[in-house]
């Protein structure tokens, strides 16, 4: 993954956040991907939602697969740890990583290629099993990083260069996570920085797999006419229905909840999620609302965008398996290793 | 009528049987009880893939003297399976015995005259006995066992401890177990002369000696290692490996206060997933295993490559089972070996540990974490399905409380804080170790791991020297493990005074459970003046004495348990010995090996070359004469 050092030249009188950091403190390498691609938009949204919630960049965990997506995790939080595994495998090794220490961070950057192709199973999978983290798809239709071949969520009719057309329905990871259990669904548009940043501290927040779906155009194979992850395309045809801000537990009781068309829901940490502008009769709290809204919009060609469906209730994976508080990584050898007088006790066993 | 064996604690008998009837409890209970008396057992469970209805075979050897390799000798057979009573009666040697259930018609025609027949209406006695068709076909296995303790001379002492642990709480189990021992073992007494010729006496040869599971020891040395993440996908002959492990983290890994679990284990939805987690698992700095056969580990294999190359520790123990493809799931082979070693493209290397019995399952499992992350790397434990589900007799395991983890190099916050910079591959130590960091620390020990290619920093690079720099000090450091990996076992069996003294010329060199058969064959081969050296290797990459042994023999035998001589190939490939100094011995039907069979391949292998034969072992001896055809 090539990357390159940014130059060390700082923009002057930033301004810090809880800890002291700057912005700039969240940053990575420069990015080496196209210029005006979707993914960078994205990073920056990282940035910021990290930023604005003071978070310790060490306690981050970067998870990544391969592809373009999968480059994300050099380009922001360099102070942070970062996993860029095999393909469509992220899953898998944020979940284990999640099982060894959960005590940090994990924000896991994919692609359609790499989550809704070869890694469909581990990503449902990890949804399924709630793993604490942040799960970004970066969503562009297709291959960008082998020259542009169809995704898994390719538009149908939509055409390579040569010609060829795609026939198969394209895969909705939004829909996906609902229809298994996703207790996080979102869906934003790489260009609306100001849906994006409230969404992802949401994400971070929650208490299991939040998945963020994020449209990001890629300017070089998939930015034409015909694509729906164009930006022109996004941009006419983005639904905000469900406008979320995130409400952190210091500010909770400034807050101004009661409004009407505000719906409020509680996390984990104790801090609050309010959504507004939500359309007539849409609880983002209620799978079975959500679903046919969104195929709803769909059908009319819309692609709707905000925190769809939130759901703190579900236990995430740690309380599922009644996993200690302390992260395994940090419980003495001695608690772990029962010792020669058990071993000796249960060698009777095998008398 | 031919002779009998009249052996006191030295003869071999077979149960036939049909999968899903529940022969299991009979013949462990029998298998224990003779374990109980203090004589020398062992137990193969030769069992089809397959839930019931397929023929399933129980052998137990019972060998004063410790043998425990498979018998291929049977005094006693009980045919339970009239499906194959044909093949059951062709197997008893002559002048032994075969139990049958008489209930079931017996073509006269199978009968031979040097076998004698004992026929007792099993199912005939539990159908007058038994109301619950269910109990009906599970007391007949039980009534075959109360005969046997009549037939064998087994205490009935021993016999009702072991009902009494088993069914203490279950009183209504406990009487019909009784019952049907009763039917049997009063059968017997009445219609046979009991006990057999051979038979069982007490006696004090096993000391403290456990039975034991190779899984099950796995699985404690996972637990005694500290291991604490575990990632899975059920396959045969594994799956004990990682029950084992959760009853065993049930009992010993719960918070005292909190009553919360010092453990996660994690069923994944494939192999790829799991090794997928015990990687991310070995990055976060948790000790971590995965367990599977064959078919798991070609699925692993890509994972396998990016902790090779991105050094990250792992712990896999594969128990293989018969191959190719899904192969035979219930047989054993050590047909994993090439694939393991070399597991994912590119050029990549792994540790490999090869037990060959429960005690060393556990002491290699313990070893395992502490070389995988002391070498930053995955390391695979290679057991099979014949150590890993038959129960063996071995020592006691025992733990040394000194014990701490090698953690191998991982930099503290203070550590760090003394660094100017760190870098991932870089200020490699001598075994070619480079200090690691876990995340969530410190802000100053921050890296990508990554896959693709990097260079002493970290960094990605695709510069040649660059890249050349890190995979040969990958290769270094898959060397510098050789010192650290269990040593050879080494010994001789050739006289060490008179005559005889000086230079063998040929030896036995195995690996993992075909141990006890070719150190019994040794044994035999000595006894008829062939006397070889021996030399079983317990992993790999090989230490210096590999080498050293196999060049000391003019032919070393390899015995191993895959058609392809992979043992030899590795050999070959990573030392400098001769190829002419290697022969191939090959077994792999799928069954445990016996002595006997090891015996008839060399002897069958000497014959055939006469000519250097008779020059490498000097003259050629006697016994041998009759094999040079």
């Amino acid at each position: 993954m090539p990357s390159i050092a940014k130059p060390s030249a700082a923009p002057s009188g930033s301004q810090t956040n809880d800890l002291g950091l700057t912005v700039r403190d969240y940053e990575g390498a420069m990015s080496t991907l196209c210029a005006g691609c979707g993914h960078d938009s994205i990073t920056a949204a990282l940035i910021r939602a990290l930023w604005e919630l003071s978070i310790q960049p060490h306690r981050i965990a970067k998870m990544s697969g391969i592809g373009c997506s999968s480059k994300t995790p050099t380009y922001f939080a360099s102070g942070a740890h970062g996993f860029n595994s095999v393909h469509g495998r992220m899953p898998a090794v944020a979940t284990g990583a999640a099982a060894a220490n959960r005590g940090l961070y994990y924000i896991g950057i994919s692609g359609d290629g790499d989550s809704l192709s070869i890694g469909l199973g581990q990503m449902s999978h990890a949804i399924r099993r709630n793993v604490r983290m942040l799960y970004v798809i970066e969503n562009n239709g297709v291959y960008g990083l082998t020259k542009g071949q169809f995704s898994a969520s390719a538009d149908v009719g939509s055409k390579l260069k040569k010609g060829e057309e795609n026939r198969m329905a394209p895969i909705d990871p939004a829909f996906l996570g609902l229809s298994i259990g996703a207790t996080f669904v979102a869906r934003s548009f790489s260009g609306d920085k100001q849906q994006l940043v409230p969404i992802l501290k949401a994400a971070l927040k929650h208490r299991g797999l939040a998945l963020v779906d994020v449209i990001s155009p890629c300017v070089t194979f998939n930015d034409h006419e015909g694509s729906t992850k164009s930006y022109l395309y996004t941009r006419k045809h983005e639904r905000p229905v469900a406008q979320a801000d995130l409400v952190p537990p210091a500010e909770e009781i400034l807050a101004p909840i009661g409004a009407k068309g505000v719906t409020t829901i509680a996390m984990h940490d104790g801090s609050l999620v309010r959504f507004s502008a939500l359309p007539e009769g849409y609880d983002p709290g209620d799978r079975a609302k959500v679903l046919p809204y969104l195929q709803e919009q769909q059908a009319q060609g819309l692609i709707p965008t905000g925190l769809l469906y939130l759901d703190e209730s579900v236990p995430d994976m740690h309380e599922m398996n009644n996993t200690t508080d302390t992260p395994l990584i940090q419980v003495p050898f001695e608690s772990l290793c029962p010792g020669s007088g058990a071993l000796e006790e249960l060698m009777e066993g095998f008398r | 009528m031919p002779q009998a064996n009249t052996g006191v604690n030295d003869f071999a008998f077979k149960l036939a049987n049909v999968n899903g009837t529940g022969s299991a409890s009979a013949n462990g209970l029998l298998m224990q009880a003779i374990f109980r008396m203090g004589i020398p057992v062992s137990g193969k469970n030769l069992f089809p893939s397959n839930i019931q209805g397929l023929p399933t075979w129980y052998e137990i050897r019972v060998n004063k003297d410790g043998r425990t390799s498979r018998a291929l000798d049977y005094d006693l057979i009980v045919a339970m399976n009239a499906q194959t009573y044909a093949r059951d009666i062709k197997e008893v040697r002559t002048g032994g015995y075969l139990l049958f259930d008489s209930t079931w018609p017996l073509d006269r025609a199978l009968r031979r005259p040097d076998v004698t027949f004992l026929g007792v209406p099993f199912a005939q006695l539990c159908v007058e006995h038994f109301r619950e068709s269910r109990e009906r076909i599970l007391m007949k296995n039980i009534a075959y066992a109360g005969s046997l303790i009549a037939l064998l001379d087994i205490e009935w002492s021993v016999v009702e401890a072991l009902l009494q642990e088993t069914f203490g709480k279950k009183k209504a189990l406990l009487e019909s177990n009784h019952k049907a021992l009763k039917l049997g073992y009063d059968f017997a007494k009445q219609n046979f002369e009991c006990p057999l010729p051979f038979r069982l006496q007490r006696m004090d040869a096993n000391g403290d000696k456990i039975l034991i599971d190779g899984n099950t020891a796995t699985a404690l040395g996972a637990l005694y290692a500290g291991c604490t993440v575990a990632a899975w996908y059920p396959i045969t002959p594994a799956t004990s490996v990682m029950e084992s492990f959760k009853s065993l983290c049930e009992r010993y890994r719960k918070d005292p206060q909190t009553g919360k679990n010092n453990f996660a284990i994690l069923q994944a939805e494939d192999e790829l997933a799991a090794i997928g987690m015990v990687i991310g698992a070995g990055w976060a700095g948790a000790r971590a295993f995965t367990s599977t056969a064959g078919p798991g580990v070609s699925l692993m294999n890509e994972f396998l490559g990016l902790a090779y190359y991105a050094e990250i520790p792992a712990v896999l123990v594969d128990v293989q089972r018969v191959g190719p493809s899904t192969g035979m799931p219930t047989r054993t082979q050590q047909a994993d070996l090439l694939s393991c070693a070399y597991a994912s493209h590119g050029d990549t290397k792994h540790i490999l540990l090869f037990p060959a019995h429960p005690a060393e399952c556990f002491e290699f499992s313990v070893k395992s974490f502490d070389l995988a992350e002391k070498f930053q790397t995955p390391v695979i434990l290679l057991s099979d399905l014949d150590i890993g589900m038959n129960d063996w007799v071995v020592p006691r395991l025992t733990w040394n409380d000194d014990y701490r983890p090698d953690r191998g190099r991982v930099l503290s916050p203070e550590q760090l804080e003394k660094l100017a910079a760190f870098h991932r591959y870089s200020d490699e130590d001598e075994h070619f170790v480079t200090p690691r960091t876990l995340p969530g620390f410190s802000p100053k020990g921050a890296y990508l791991t990554r896959g693709s290619g990097h260079n002493r920093l970290g960094g990605y690079t695709e510069l040649p020297e660059e890249y050349q720099a890190v995979v040969d000090r990958l290769a270094q450091k898959h060397r510098a493990a050789a010192p650290f990996i269990p040593p050879a076992v080494i010994e001789s069996r050739r006289s060490t005074r008179g005559k005889g003294k000086g230079r063998t010329p040929f030896s036995l060199v195995t690996l993992g459970g075909c141990d006890a058969a070719v150190r019994e064959a040794l044994d035999l081969l000595s006894e008829m003046g062939v006397p070889g050296d021996y030399m079983r290797i317990r992993g790999f990459p090989f230490g210096a004495e590999v080498e050293t042994f196999l060049n000391a023999h003019d032919v070393n035998y390899i015995v191993e348990q895959n058609r392809d001589h992979q043992l030899k190939s590795l050999i070959a490939l990573e030392t400098n010995v001769p190829k002419e100094k290697l022969r191939s011995m090959l077994f792999y039907g799928g069954f445990p090996l016996s002595a006997g069979q090891v015996v008839e391949g060399l002897l069958s292998a000497l014959g055939k070359s006469e000519g250097e034969a008779a020059r490498g072992l000097g003259g050629m001896p006697e016994a041998l004469s009759g094999a040079e055809g």
